[in-house]
């Protein structure tokens, strides 16, 4: 039993936080969403030579062959910059579903993807629309038990405006006479996976930007006075900050938890992701609210910083199965009879 | 990361289980607040203590098995799963105990530890006075040192366990000029000294769990002193640590109440949707349990390998607490009218022991620290949000 990351992960972690803090700033991000695409070329040059774009892609394609666990700290720290660039989508959702598909589409496109060279996007009908479609080179689509492999010549894109104007999002037609790439149960198979994948970073950018939230509430609420005192003094206010840290700590072992059954491919891994995304996102949502209502009335101009973060927040829980999905997939376990329930259940 | 037990693990659970199935009571003991009950659980210590079962975290030469806190979490799933008795001797065992491996002199250890953890000398708590409660510091409580005596007057209150406890543990001003958290020293005071009146305080179940300690006059040799004089905060502080919180509430204890709150939804499925809140709060507790243990565990394993616990462990009180009350409240939910009725009452089919579950709930987010006063510690220490 060993529910620790080890010295390497967290010094990764540190050095990649580091990096994002450094780059991925909140006035980077405003001038995102002046360009054409809202994402940036050499941002992500920077990313894949630090080793993370092609973190997940096994070493005979030209990665670095880690697996969920390792990549899962990071993709907090994504989330603790509202990263733009499909970092973790590429890393937890694209990579890995291409290396289930294997032969020719793993070995044409994942060396692809490890150099920066080329993005892969997935889109499942349980999201309504396609993250980043327009920057992708390769879209990997779901439809019932069938899933796609096309170019974006190869279907056509409806642009979709979010308030969030860090997410780019597209429905994408695919044409009737287009071939699958794999059908029947693999197809039901890997879109169960894919979702579990894409739930679990949503988790972890939602734990993310939790705590970016919190710390910039501390320091707002330090440094405003009113009735000549700090308002971070009060009790009030101190109580809603609180209320978020109880809320984050008990969010991050569930996660880090789903994220190693993945990882082992273990049989409870469904309803691990769905508590991990259920509670992360719960804690999430309340770090938004809470901390809008610290800001006063800052928290609601479009200048101030706060809205980056909490607009993503609320969009990643209702992405890759939203609450009622997921709390549907834990309550079919436990009121199952089949279900381990009590003190001896959770790691058995 | 590595998320299987080791084979030793494995062992030992399955040893502390086969001790369990064998030993354990049959029916459950009268509750620990009744003369009877008290007495019954008092035995029910020696025999754990037997087995070498009582504190398995103590060094082995105390009679315990020298576990490391996984051990501890192991043992506590199969204690909570086997539905053994609640430990009478918690301010013991779980509290006083370490603190007096930490603080006491060897003379102090050899004298008391074997009688606490055989249940021969029951322990309650002695912090709270009328004018301290959240504010501990506000003790008025005297102590002072004639010769190599102390003498004790004063009144603490809310004193669990007192009524039939054999001795309690707190704090006396010993300072008359000190403020605050200075000037206090930490006492061990058999409950039979002269001087002493214990009043029963009935609860909300009208059982005496608690009680007032009038001190008048009372003599209590400097030997019982534990730590220095003066030093009584920095004592008391080592018995409030991540530690003792999760041995007092480890999370075996809320992960069977949400099993058996899933089992009296089932039971109880064609009612209990009438109000659709009520399923979701089912699924919620199950996954807050969940939380805790994982939680619980992945601090453990930081802890075992050399990790230093920080502020975030004043988090553990407010969540454990909530939950309890959320889980009850929700059980209260299902039940209905019968929510309300003791037992035995002849109409309460399928009561089981919520109601008892229920009122102890509401103390939870009380007692140790309110929720109120650990939101403030989370937002200063934790948070380094201004004082």
């Amino acid at each position: 039993m060993d529910f620790t990351f080890t010295e390497e992960q967290l010094l990764f972690q540190e050095s990649v936080r580091d990096f994002l803090f450094n780059e991925v700033t909140p006035e980077r991000i405003r001038a995102s969403w002046q360009s054409d695409t809202g994402r940036e070329h050499l941002l992500w040059q920077q990313l894949t030579d630090l080793g993370l774009v092609g973190m997940t892609v096994p070493e005979e394609h030209g990665g670095l062959g880690m697996n969920e666990v390792d990549f899962i700290l990071l993709a907090q720290e994504c989330g603790y910059v509202a990263l733009p660039e499909p970092l973790v989508h590429t890393a937890l959702v694209a990579v890995p579903l291409l290396s289930d598909l294997g032969g020719e589409l793993a070995a044409q496109w994942l060396p692809k993807i490890a150099a920066g060279q080329a993005k892969a996007l997935v889109g499942l009908e349980q999201n309504l629309l396609v993250e980043d479609a327009h920057v992708a080179d390769l879209l990997l689509l779901q439809r019932g038990d069938a899933i796609y492999a096309l170019t974006p010549e190869q279907v056509s894109l409806r642009h979709n405006e979010s308030v969030d104007p860090s997410r780019r999002l597209y429905g994408v037609d695919i044409p009737a006479d287009a071939a699958p790439a794999v059908t029947g149960d693999i197809a039901v198979d890997l879109t169960g996976k894919t979702l579990n994948r894409g739930a679990l970073g949503a988790a972890a950018q939602a734990l993310g930007l939790a705590q970016r939230m919190v710390d910039m509430s501390v320091q707002y609420t330090g440094e405003r006075q009113q009735f000549g005192k700090l308002i971070g003094s009060f009790q009030a206010v101190k109580h809603h900050m609180a209320n978020v840290a109880v809320a984050l700590e008990y969010a991050k072992a569930p996660v880090h938890r789903a994220a190693y059954s993945i990882a082992m491919d273990e049989v409870r891994a469904g309803r691990a992701v769905s508590h991990a995304k259920l509670v992360a996102c719960a804690a999430a949502n309340l770090a938004a609210k809470n901390s809008v209502q610290v800001h006063g009335a800052m928290g609601y101009p479009w200048e101030v910083d706060l809205h980056i973060f909490m607009k993503k927040a609320w969009a990643l829980a209702n992405t890759w199965g939203d609450a009622g999905y997921h709390k549907a997939r834990v309550a079919q376990y436990i009121f199952s009879d089949e279900a381990q329930l009590g003190a001896v259940g959770t790691f058995s | 990361m590595d998320l299987a037990f080791t084979k030793e693990q494995r062992d030992f659970r399955q040893e502390i289980r086969t001790w369990l199935a064998a030993n354990a009571p049959a029916q459950p003991l009268q509750s620990f607040d009744t003369e009877q009950g008290f007495q019954q659980h008092r035995e029910w210590e020696a025999v754990l203590n037997e087995g070498r079962w009582g504190m398995v975290t103590w060094p082995e030469e105390l009679g315990g098995r020298g576990c490391d806190l996984i051990e501890w979490l192991i043992f506590e799933e199969e204690y909570y799963r086997a539905r053994a008795p609640l430990r009478v001797n918690q301010n013991g065992i779980f509290l006083l105990g370490p603190t007096l491996m930490e603080y006491g002199t060897p003379e102090q250890k050899a004298r008391i530890l074997p009688k606490m953890a055989n249940g021969e000398e029951v322990w309650s708590q002695g912090w709270s006075e009328p004018n301290a409660g959240s504010d501990m510091a506000a003790i008025r409580s005297r102590a002072e040192l004639v010769g190599d005596k102390y003498v004790i007057n004063g009144q603490k209150t809310w004193s669990t366990r007192a009524v039939w406890a054999d001795w309690c543990f707190g704090m006396f001003r010993t300072d008359p000029e000190s403020e605050r958290h200075h000037g206090l020293t930490f006492i061990l005071v058999p409950l039979d000294t002269p001087g002493i009146t214990v009043r029963p305080i009935p609860q909300l179940d009208g059982l005496p769990g608690f009680a007032e300690i009038f001190f008048d006059n009372v003599e209590v040799s400097v030997d019982n002193r534990l730590g220095d004089e003066g030093a009584g905060w920095r004592v008391a502080m080592a018995t409030a640590g991540f530690e003792r919180g999760l041995m007092l509430r480890s999370p075996a204890r809320f992960q069977e109440t949400a099993r058996r709150l899933v089992e009296l939804y089932r039971e109880n499925s064609a009612t209990a949707d009438h109000d659709p809140a009520v399923k979701d709060a089912v699924i919620r507790a199950y996954l807050d349990a969940e939380s805790y243990c994982l939680t619980t565990y992945q601090t453990a394993c930081r802890l075992s390998q050399g990790g230093k616990i920080g502020a975030e462990s004043s988090t553990n009180k407010i969540f454990w607490s909530e939950l309890d009350q959320n889980m009850h409240a929700t059980a209260m939910s299902i039940l209905g009218a019968r929510a309300e009725l003791l037992p035995l009452a002849p109409d309460a089919v399928g009561v089981g022991s919520w109601l008892d579950g229920w009122l102890f709930a509401q103390s939870g987010p009380i007692y140790a620290g309110t929720n109120e006063i650990q939101r403030n510690i989370i937002a200063e220490r934790m948070l380094g949000m201004p004082r």
